[in-house]
C-alpha cells in the first residue's frame, strides 16, 4: 500500500479557493507547536492574534494600513511574474519611489491635491525606473533578471542611506532622517483617531485596475502570453520585447506607489525603517494570490493580520513576536505544496482495482 | 508448450474523469513479435504506455511480464523487468561521449566504471543486431538517427528484452529507416519483442509481424498477417471509416506569391540557408524534402520573419519582406505553420479563444484602442472551432490539453482565417493521425486550388509526393535539386537528401 502522485486532466475553480485556505489553516497548524513550546495555549493565543487584528474598528484599520504596501508589493510582482519577468526588486523600487517622490512633497507652496498627485507621478516613475534597469539588462544583454533586480535592491538602499546620512540629511533632526514632506502633501486621515490614510484608497483602487489590464486589455493579454511562451508570443507578432519592458515598468510603478504612500501616509519622510521588507513580502503575497490581482487583497490581508496580530499575542501571552515571521514562511511553503495538488491528485496504490504487486 | 509471452496486459482500464481512455484492453507481445501498435490520436496508445511505465495507474487490470504479475511504479522498474522504450524525444547526455551515455544511470555499487565491460558489451549489440556506434564519439556530434541507435543500444545495453519504439521513423530519411527496419528482425530472429508505435501504414506493413488497431480506447482489432493486408484496411479499422486519398486537380499557375533570391541565413536549428532561391507561384505547392537540419528551420523562420537574412532578397505577393518580423510577414499575406506547434505556434497555457487571436490581437474586433472584447474573440473562436471541427470542450479550454490533431487545427483555423495568400507549414502532419492528416492535406489542396500558393517542408516523403506540384530538396543549407513531382522518386529524392552528387554540382 503506498501514495503516488497523478497528473490532473483539469483543476475545478473551487479547488483553488479551497487548496489557498487548506494552506493557511495547515501553515496554521504547523505554527502551533512553536506557541505551545513557548508555553502559551495555542487557541488562546491565535484566538488573540485574530482579535487584536480584526476585533474592532481601531484594529481592523491597523490592519488595513499595514496591508497598503504589502497590497501594491504585491501587485507589482503579480504583473512582473505574469510576463516571467522575476523582478524580486520590489524592495529596490518601494525604496526609489519613496525617495523621489519624497523629495517631490518637499516642494514648498504646492497646493495639497496637487502636491500629492505629484509625489505619486514621481513615486511611480522611480519606481518604474529601478524596475527598467535589471529588464533593460535582461532585454538588451541577456542578464539574468533574479540576480540583478535582487542585487539593485542594495544598490538603491544604501544610494538611499549615503543620502539621508548626507547631503539630503534633515538639519532639524539628529537622526538619519530626510526633510519631511509639506504639511500640504501629508496623505489626508480618513477616519479619525487612526491612520487610516488616503493611500488604503489607492491601493484598494489599484487591485481592480490591474485586474483590468491583464483582463481587459491588450497589453495585459500579451504580458500574460509573453509569459506563457515567449517565442509563440513572438511569433504570433507580439513585440516580446517591448512588452517585458512595459511590464516592468508598471512592476516597478505600483513598487514606487508602495514607498510613496509609506511617505505620504505614515512617515512623512524618508528613513532607514521605511519599508520592513514590503517588497520581498510583495513576493510571498503574490505567489499566494497565485499571481492574481484579486487574490492578492486576501494574501496581504492575512500577512498584516499575522504582523499585527503577533505583537498583541506577543504582549498578552510571552510567545516572542517573531511568530510571525514564522506563520508567514510557513504559509508560503505550505501554499507552494498546495500547488502541486492543481496540477497532480494523490491516488492510492495497490488498491483492490489495481494492478497486483509481486 | 509454448513460452510465456514477454508482455502481457490484461483488460487496462484508465479512466480521466468522464472519458474512458484505455478500455479493457489486452495486449500481448511474445518472444520474436515485432507488434505494430495503431490507432489515431487519443485512441488510448499513449495513454497504454503510461500504464506499462508507471506514469499512470491503472483503473483495472493486470501486467504480467514472462508470466508473472508485476507492478510498474516508473521506468526503472520497468526496464528492471526488461522493457526500454525510445522516445521521441531522446534522454541523451549532449556533451557526453557514446560510452559515457550508456555508463550513466547505471545501478551498482561500485565507484569506479567498468569501461572495457561497457565496449565488450557494446561490440555483442554490433555482433546481434548490427547496431553500431563509435563509442568515443561525443553525442552533440550525432545525426539525429545515429542518437536515436543510441538509444536502443542504450535499452539493449540495460537489458531490455522488450523495446518500445515511438514513431521511431519520424527523424529518419529512407535510408536510414532501412537499418532501422534490419535491427527490428534482426532482434525479433532473437527473440526479443518490439512494439512498433507508428502512423506510417507502410512501414508497419513491412516490418510489423502483427498489429493491434486502437480506437476510442478499446482493442478495435487485430491483424496477424499486416504485410498482406492493404493500407485501406487497416485505415479503415483505425478510423472505422472510409479514407479517401487527397484528390489533385489540374489550376491554372498564377504569378509568384513567395519569391527568395540567393538568400543566406545564419544557422538555426542546423545549417542555415547558403544562397538558396526558389519561386512559389498561386495555384502550385512546392513541396521541400530533406533530412532536418539541412535548412529547413532556416527556411521557415527566415519567411515567417522569425529569423533576419544576411543576404540576399524574399518577396511576398511581389512585395520585399524588409524587416524581420512576423508582424510584418503576416501583413503581407502569409499563413504560417510552425514546426513545433507547442512551442512555436500556441501558447499551450492559454485557451484556445485566445490563441485563436494571438496573431491578430490589435485587430478589430478583437480589440479596440487597446480593450480587448473578450464576446468577439469567443465568437469568433466558437465559429472557427465549428468550421474547423475542433474536438474542445469550449473556447476557454485550456489548449495545452488538447491533443496534436486538435492543435493543428487551431493553428490551422487562425492562420487560414483571413484568406492568406501564401502559406509556408513546416511538417504540417508530423505527429498527426490519418484522419487530422487528411484534414490538413485538404485545407492545402483548397488553398491551393484557389490559386494561393503553399510552401511546404515535409520530411515525409509521401505527404511531399501526395501533395507537392514540385519538391525541392535541401542539404547543408542549400537548394540541391529540385523536379516536378512527376519526375520524382522516392530513390531520386533520397539520394539527394543523403548528400549524393548530383547534375547541379557538389552538395
Amino acid at each position: 500500500m503506498g501514495f503516488r502522485l497523478e497528473p490532473r486532466i483539469s483543476t475545478p475553480a473551487w479547488l483553488n479557493v479551497a487548496l489557498s485556505l487548506a494552506a493557511v489553516l495547515a501553515a496554521l497548524v504547523l505554527c502551533a507547536g512553536l506557541i505551545a513550546l513557548a508555553g502559551a495555549n495555542v487557541i488562546g493565543a491565535y484566538a488573540i492574534m485574530f482579535e487584536s487584528a480584526f476585533g474592532d474598528v481601531y484594529a481592523l484599520t491597523e490592519t488595513l494600513v499595514k496591508a497598503t504596501p504589502l497590497v501594491l508589493t504585491g501587485l507589482a510582482v503579480a504583473v512582473a511574474f505574469r510576463a516571467k519577468f522575476w523582478n524580486i526588486g520590489a524592495e529596490g523600487q518601494l525604496l526609489a519611489g519613496a525617495v523621489v517622490g519624497c523629495w517631490v512633497g518637499g516642494f514648498p507652496h504646492v497646493p495639497g491635491p496637487i502636491a500629492i498627485a505629484l509625489m505619486l507621478i514621481a513615486g511611480a516613475a522611480g519606481g518604474a525606473l529601478a524596475a527598467l534597469v535589471p529588464a533593460l539588462l535582461r532585454v538588451r544583454l541577456k542578464v539574468d533578471d533574479v540576480v540583478s533586480s535582487l542585487l539593485i535592491n542594495s544598490i538603491v538602499y544604501y544610494a538611499m542611506m549615503a543620502l539621508i546620512e548626507g547631503p539630503w540629511k534633515d538639519r532639524m533632526s539628529g537622526y538619519p532622517n530626510s526633510p519631511p514632506i509639506q504639511d500640504a502633501a501629508n496623505f489626508p486621515i480618513l477616519m479619525e483617531g487612526t491612520r487610516l490614510h488616503l493611500g488604503v484608497v489607492f491601493a484598494a483602487l489599484a487591485v481592480p485596475l490591474v485586474w483590468l489590464l491583464m483582463r481587459r486589455t491588450t497589453l495585459g493579454f500579451a504580458i500574460n502570453a509573453v509569459g506563457e511562451n515567449a517565442e509563440a508570443s513572438a511569433y504570433g507578432g507580439i513585440r516580446v520585447d517591448r512588452v517585458l519592458l512595459t511590464a516592468a515598468a508598471i512592476s516597478g510603478g505600483l513598487a514606487g506607489l508602495a514607498g510613496i504612500c509609506e511617505v505620504g501616509g505614515i512617515h512623512f519622510q524618508v528613513m532607514g525603517e521605511i519599508s520592513t521588507g514590503y517588497g520581498y513580502t510583495g513576493i510571498v503575497i503574490a505567489m499566494l494570490a497565485r499571481l492574481n490581482p484579486l487574490g492578492v487583497i486576501p494574501a496581504a490581508v492575512f500577512f498584516a493580520a499575522v504582523m499585527t496580530g503577533a505583537e498583541a499575542m506577543s504582549r498578552a501571552t510571552g510567545v516572542p513576536v517573531f511568530l510571525a515571521q514564522v506563520i508567514q514562511g510557513t504559509a508560503l511553503i505550505t501554499m507552494l505544496v498546495a500547488l502541486l495538488f492543481t496540477a497532480y491528485r494523490i491516488r492510492r496504490t495497490g488498491g483492490p482495482a489495481g494492478v497486483r504487486a509481486t | 508448450m509454448t513460452a510465456p509471452p514477454l508482455l502481457d496486459m490484461r483488460g487496462i482500464t484508465k479512466v480521466f474523469g468522464e472519458a474512458k481512455a484505455n478500455d479493457g484492453i489486452d495486449l500481448v507481445v511474445r518472444p520474436g513479435d515485432v507488434l505494430g501498435l495503431l490507432g489515431e490520436n487519443g485512441a488510448g496508445k499513449t495513454t497504454l504506455m503510461n500504464v506499462l511505465f508507471g506514469t499512470y495507474h491503472a483503473d483495472a487490470g493486470e501486467i504480467f511480464i514472462a508470466g508473472k504479475p508485476v507492478r510498474i511504479r516508473n521506468s526503472a522498474d520497468a526496464l528492471s523487468h526488461g522493457i526500454g522504450m525510445v522516445h521521441q524525444h531522446f534522454h541523451l547526455a549532449p556533451r557526453l561521449s557514446v560510452l559515457e551515455n550508456l555508463l550513466i544511470g547505471q545501478k551498482g555499487r561500485r565507484l569506479v566504471l567498468d569501461r572495457g565491460r561497457a565496449l565488450e558489451r557494446l561490440d555483442d549489440i554490433r555482433r546481434d543486431f548490427g547496431l553500431w556506434l563509435e563509442p568515443h564519439r561525443m553525442v552533440s556530434s550525432l545525426s539525429v538517427g545515429e542518437q536515436q541507435r543510441l538509444e536502443i543500444v542504450k535499452a539493449l545495453y540495460r537489458g531490455a528484452r522488450l523495446l518500445i519504439l515511438d514513431e521511431p521513423t519520424a527523424v529518419l530519411t529512407p535510408a536510414e529507416a532501412e537499418g532501422l527496419f534490419a535491427a527490428m528482425r534482426a532482434m525479433s530472429e532473437q527473440g526479443f519483442g518490439i512494439v512498433f508505435i507508428s502512423h506510417k501504414l507502410a512501414e508497419v506493413r513491412a516490418v510489423a509481424t502483427r498489429c493491434v488497431v486502437l480506437r476510442h480506447g478499446q482493442v478495435a482489432g487485430s491483424i496477424e498477417r499486416p504485410g498482406e493486408a492493404t493500407n485501406a484496411e487497416i485505415a479503415r479499422m483505425m478510423c472505422g471509416r472510409d479514407i479517401t486519398p487527397p484528390e489533385r486537380r489540374a489550376v491554372a499557375l498564377h504569378g509568384p506569391v513567395l519569391e527568395l533570391s540567393r538568400v543566406s541565413t545564419r544557422p538555426r536549428g542546423g545549417a542555415g540557408l547558403d544562397d538558396v532561391s526558389l519561386t512559389v507561384r498561386g495555384g502550385e505547392i512546392l513541396g521541400i524534402a530533406g533530412v532536418s537540419g539541412n535548412g529547413q528551420r532556416a527556411l521557415a523562420d527566415l519567411v515567417s520573419g522569425m529569423l533576419a537574412a544576411t543576404g540576399g532578397e524574399i518577396r511576398l505577393a511581389g512585395e520585399p519582406l524588409r524587416r524581420a518580423a512576423p508582424a510584418e510577414a503576416q501583413r503581407l499575406g502569409l499563413g504560417r505553420i510552425p514546426e513545433d506547434r507547442m512551442k512555436t505556434g500556441l501558447v499551450t497555457g492559454m485557451s484556445v479563444a485566445d490563441n485563436m487571436i494571438l496573431s491578430r490581437l490589435a485587430d478589430a474586433p478583437f480589440s479596440r484602442r487597446g480593450w480587448i472584447s473578450p464576446k468577439a474573440i469567443r465568437a469568433f473562436a466558437s465559429e472557427r472551432i465549428e468550421a474547423f471541427d475542433i474536438r474542445c470542450p469550449g473556447p476557454e479550454a485550456r489548449a495545452g490539453m488538447l491533443s496534436g490533431g486538435n492543435l493543428q487545427k487551431i493553428l490551422l483555423a487562425r492562420e487560414l482565417a483571413h484568406d492568406p495568400i501564401a502559406l509556408v507549414a513546416a511538417q504540417p502532419t508530423r505527429g498527426l493521425d490519418i484522419g487530422a492528416t487528411q484534414f490538413v492535406h485538404d485545407r492545402f489542396l483548397e488553398m491551393r486550388d484557389r490559386g494561393r500558393g503553399i510552401l511546404l517542408i515535409s520530411e515525409d516523403l509521401e505527404e511531399l509526393m501526395a501533395l507537392s506540384d514540385r519538391i525541392a530538396v535541401m542539404y547543408g543549407g542549400r537548394i540541391v535539386g529540385e523536379m516536378p513531382t512527376t519526375e520524382a522518386t522516392i530513390e531520386r529524392v533520397g539520394l539527394l537528401m543523403a548528400g549524393a552528387e548530383t547534375g547541379r554540382g557538389r552538395a
